[in-house]
């Protein structure tokens, strides 16, 4: 175990440090920030005092060097626009996409296992039917358009749920959380809700198919053989064999959750961390993009070592792989 | 006193796209405690599901269309689910052809064992445990303690068959059925394995249904045979009688086409043809294409007829000669 984790660890150091080049290599082509930050007006001493303070007078691969030298003690630059550590910016961003992406994930495991579950076992209801179709709907929905329905349904004909905005908040280990306040529920609930909704419809698809391999499996058989009740042999049985490739493809789905909320939280104008980065491409605030992109690295990293190590407490089988 | 298992004209069909497959069209036999019937035929022939009509597990688009099957004089065909539910596993239990798919790999032995007694049973956890224990002991699994908390997948084959003969017998049965639970195993082990279980079942006084197509098997274990052919039961009586002098020339085909010792030397008999296709089988014996005595009179379907004290069979050319000799 010790070993996998080492190993991954080293792994993981090589992409990052991969990263960081292409990530700085492609916010260097880009565009010059400096036509965007400093005034037209500004006569050329000022301007290259502004170019040297930034930084941006040495060579690429000395900008390169110097990046990766702060980088390794945690500094990722500062925001040319709000003056402030970059990482701290996103820091700050962090907790909102962070419960907008895990409260889209949790609710489609809600949503989506139940109905998967039941489409699975009645193949050739109608209702099963209905659910499929819906599970395609959910599919190919482009997002942005969801939001937009949702905003013109619920906000503005109905008037139940506000558009925009984080709501209430409360701060809990440094940090802003809306969804443990009723009025930060009801500002995520949209957001959520038109994130969750092409999720809504894969956990469906998995799970239906799940569980029809499974049902038809020997060892169903033989759990009916036994005497066991339907319950027992499809949420024991079945439901722990189903949970294998869900928690797969659910927890490498959660990185490309929280990287692409940017559509949702322009969408909803929520201010998370999709935002941010948008905003800074629009102003080429080249330390907010790269420290972005650095921290969606790591997260993915991170995210995938998780599903692994959730997978051998699921999978007993690579429990012991691992072991050997 | 009655017997354990009466099976009479048991018929179950599956009602496919392609037409009614008719698995099991006619199967009769009974079986008394403590006593072991082998089910022999070729792959098709509806042994397999006539074990599960048994269990009342015989899935869509199959039905049991006719027929019954009485189990400690209970009808079992048209009985409620939860009333089947509670004898299954309970008194009937079953063992499955394949040990490597047949128990769940994501759950622990103890929790696939335990869940079986407390089904049937209100007993505690400790007690289900020591119970789920003695069982892996009895059919001779090492340190069952420890296994108990082992997966699956850390057993090999011939212990996983096991554990499943372990999880039949958790609650004593009346009757196991048993489908070609060797067949997937090495010689040895099943050698070993069949003499476990002829034990453990005539100390428990279980009847037992032992599924298979190896002869060689059933001349060993079994006290009844039934021979199948195409969903019917073609020939049955007692093992010796059957397999020393066969009555229906399909059985006589099948003993002639085994190896063996005292016919050294000579080639072994085949029987020409294929097993037909139990759709849309036409009336009339459905070995006469295959069948060296076969003539006119075989168009009609033969009925079971006893043609000597406790043998029947399906046939209206019997080697009969042979039985009186």
């Amino acid at each position: 175990m010790t070993v996998f984790l080492l190993r991954r660890l080293l792994q993981a150091s090589g992409v990052v440090l991969a990263m960081t080049l292409l990530v700085f290599l492609g916010v260097y082509a880009v565009g010059d920030p400096v036509e965007i930050l400093i005034s037209p007006e500004a006569d050329q001493l000022e301007r290259e005092r502004a170019i040297k303070a930034l930084g941006l007078d040495l060579p690429l691969w000395r900008q390169y060097l110097v990046f990766l030298g702060n980088a390794l003690q945690g500094d990722l630059g500062r925001s040319f626009v709000f003056n402030e550590p970059a990482l701290r910016l996103i820091f700050d961003r962090m907790p909102a996409t962070l419960e907008l992406a895990l409260g889209a994930t949790f609710l489609a495991l809600l949503i989506g296992l139940p109905l998967g579950l039941f489409a699975g076992l009645r193949p050739n209801a109608l209702r099963s039917r209905i659910i499929m179709a819906g599970s395609i709907l959910g599919f190919s929905l482009p997002t942005f358009w969801v939001g937009l329905m949702l905003i013109m349904v619920f906000a503005v004909q109905c008037g139940w749920l506000p558009s925009t905005g984080r709501g209430e908040t409360v701060t809990i280990l440094g940090m802003r959380w809306s969804f443990l306040t009723w009025d930060g529920l009801a500002h995520m609930a949209m957001p959520m809700l038109s994130l969750s909704l092409s999720r809504i419809g894969l956990v469906i698809r998995l799970t239906r198919s799940g569980v029809r391999e499974n049902m038809v499996m020997d060892y169903v058989k033989f759990a009916r053989a036994k005497g066991l009740s339907p319950n027992r042999i499809v949420f024991v049985h079945v439901f722990r064999n189903i949970l294998i490739p869900v928690v797969t493809v659910m927890g490498l789905e959660l990185g490309g959750t929280i990287a692409f909320s940017v559509v949702t939280e322009s969408v909803f104008a929520w201010p998370g961390m999709g935002k941010l980065i948008i905003d800074s491409i629009n102003v080429l605030d080249r330390p907010v993009i790269v420290a972005y992109l650095m921290m969606i690295v790591m997260l993915f990293i991170t995210i995938n070592l998780l599903v692994d190590l959730s997978y051998s407490v699921l999978d007993p089988r690579v429990r012991l792989e691992s072991r050997e | 006193m009655s017997a354990t298992l009466e099976v009479r004209d048991l018929q179950t069909h599956f009602f496919t796209r392609a037409g009614v497959v008719k698995a099991v069209d006619g199967v009769s036999f009974s079986l008394n405690r403590g006593k072991v019937l082998g089910l022999v035929g070729e792959s098709g022939s509806g042994k397999s599901v006539s074990g599960f009509s048994i269990m009342g597990l015989v899935d869509d688009p199959g039905r049991i269309v006719g027929g019954s099957i009485r189990f400690q004089g209970r009808e079992l065909v048209g009985m409620a689910e939860p009333e089947m539910r509670g004898l299954r596993g309970n008194r009937i239990a079953m063992i499955f052809q394949d040990p490597m798919m047949t128990l769940n790999p994501v759950l622990r032995i103890d929790v696939q064992m335990m869940e079986t007694v407390l089904a049937h049973e209100k007993v505690s956890q400790a007690e289900a445990r020591r119970r789920s224990r003695d069982a892996l002991g009895m059919v001779g699994i090492p340190s069952p303690e420890e296994r108990l908390n082992s997966y699956p997948h850390q057993f090999s084959g011939g212990m996983r068959q096991r554990v499943a003969i372990a999880i039949a017998l958790l609650h004593q049965p009346d009757l196991i059925v048993a489908d070609e639970p060797t067949t997937a195993l090495d010689v040895t082990i099943q050698g070993q394995i069949l003499a476990q279980v002829q034990k453990l079942a005539a100390e428990l006084g279980t009847a037992l249904i032992w599924i298979t197509h190896d002869l060689s098997v059933v001349a060993g274990l079994a006290d009844d045979i039934a021979v199948m052919y195409a969903g019917k039961v073609v020939e049955s009586g007692s093992v010796e009688q059957v397999l020393e002098a066969p009555l229906h020339p399909y059985t006589h085909g099948l003993i002639g086409s085994v190896p063996s010792r005292n016919r050294r030397g000579t080639p072994l008999q085949q029987i020409p043809g294929m097993t037909p296709s139990v759709i849309n089988l036409p009336p009339g014996c459905a070995f006469r294409a295959r069948c060296p005595r076969a003539d006119g009179a075989c168009l009609e379907t033969p009925a079971m007829a006893e043609l000597a004290p406790g043998r029947l069979a399906r046939c209206f050319h019997p080697h009969v000669e042979a039985a009186s000799a």
